[in-house]
């Protein structure tokens, strides 16, 4: 019987932008949903031993980065020695989005909830396409 | 007069996100960079070390670093230390909460108000450190 391997989701929390805070919280929410989904603290790549560098290729990953720096991607890549399955940027859909440009990077405003469910949709559309090729 | 550009401190938490400690480094970063020493304080993203980015090396080797951490793994500290930045001091949560054992953290999406002390206890704790080395 094949083992149904979890979505790894690995969020960049950048602490130095705004869009580093949606990508944490839109993260940790679709964490607190559901139960398909694993993910592991991005440093942990450099900090941790050959387990946590294995994540990414126990997992398929997708990264949710805040901005076109895209750490958590280049993380994967650096430390997982694989691509992730997707990568969503919180800048891109913000930018798609003008009017949902976060401001503040140490706080969800209340006008920040509608990007941080946008991020949120993305993140699941792309849980369920993983998923898909999984199976 | 030095042309010299003064250095500020750059204070690093670890932001993990699997646990509220993680949330109370990040919160009590900004709690020294954005409220308490705006002027000669600064962060940085943590993951732009992990993959090793040019710029954010030489900030962390050119400026006094103080991590803050949430659990053992000590991410933030083992990333400037890889990377051979000017560490001045290290924080641990963990050493937080065993000093104020009646403070009982939230979630990480919510800490609470005794994560939010907590927050305090540890930017407290980054400004005497910043106070100590001068």
């Amino acid at each position: 019987m094949k083992i149904k391997r979890k979505i790894g989701l690995i969020s960049c929390s950048g602490e130095g932008l705004p869009e580093g805070m949606i990508s944490r919280v839109a993260t940790r929410r679709i964490l607190e949903e559901r139960d398909d989904v694993v993910t592991i603290c991005l440093p942990l790549f450099l900090a941790g031993g050959q387990e946590e560098r294995d994540f990414a290729k126990d997992n398929p990953c997708i990264t949710v980065d805040g901005c076109n720096k895209m750490c958590a991607a280049k993380g994967v890549q650096m430390y997982g020695k694989v691509h992730p399955k997707s990568s969503i940027v919180i800048s891109d859909i913000a930018e798609k989005h003008k009017h949902l440009k976060p401001k503040s990077k140490s706080t969800i405003e209340p006008q920040d909830e509608k990007l941080v469910k946008e991020t949120m949709k993305r993140i699941t559309e792309e849980i369920n396409r993983a998923e898909e090729e999984e199976e | 007069m030095s042309d010299k550009k003064k250095s500020k401190y750059i204070i690093i938490p670890c932001s993990g996100i699997g646990k509220a400690l993680g949330t109370i480094t990040r919160r009590a970063t900004y709690i020294v960079t954005e409220e308490l020493l705006p002027n000669d304080t600064d962060s940085i993203c943590l993951p732009l070390l992990t993959i090793e980015d040019e710029e954010t090396v030489r900030k962390i080797r050119e400026n006094p670093c103080i991590t803050l951490d949430g659990c053992i793994a000590q991410c933030a500290k083992k990333n400037v230390e890889h990377h051979h930045g000017e560490l001045k001091g290290s924080i641990r949560i963990l050493d937080v909460i065993k000093e104020n054992p009646k403070l009982k953290p939230g979630t990480v999406l919510d800490i609470g108000p005794d994560g939010e002390k907590l927050a305090r206890k540890a930017a407290e704790k980054t400004l005497k450190i910043i106070g100590d080395k001068g």
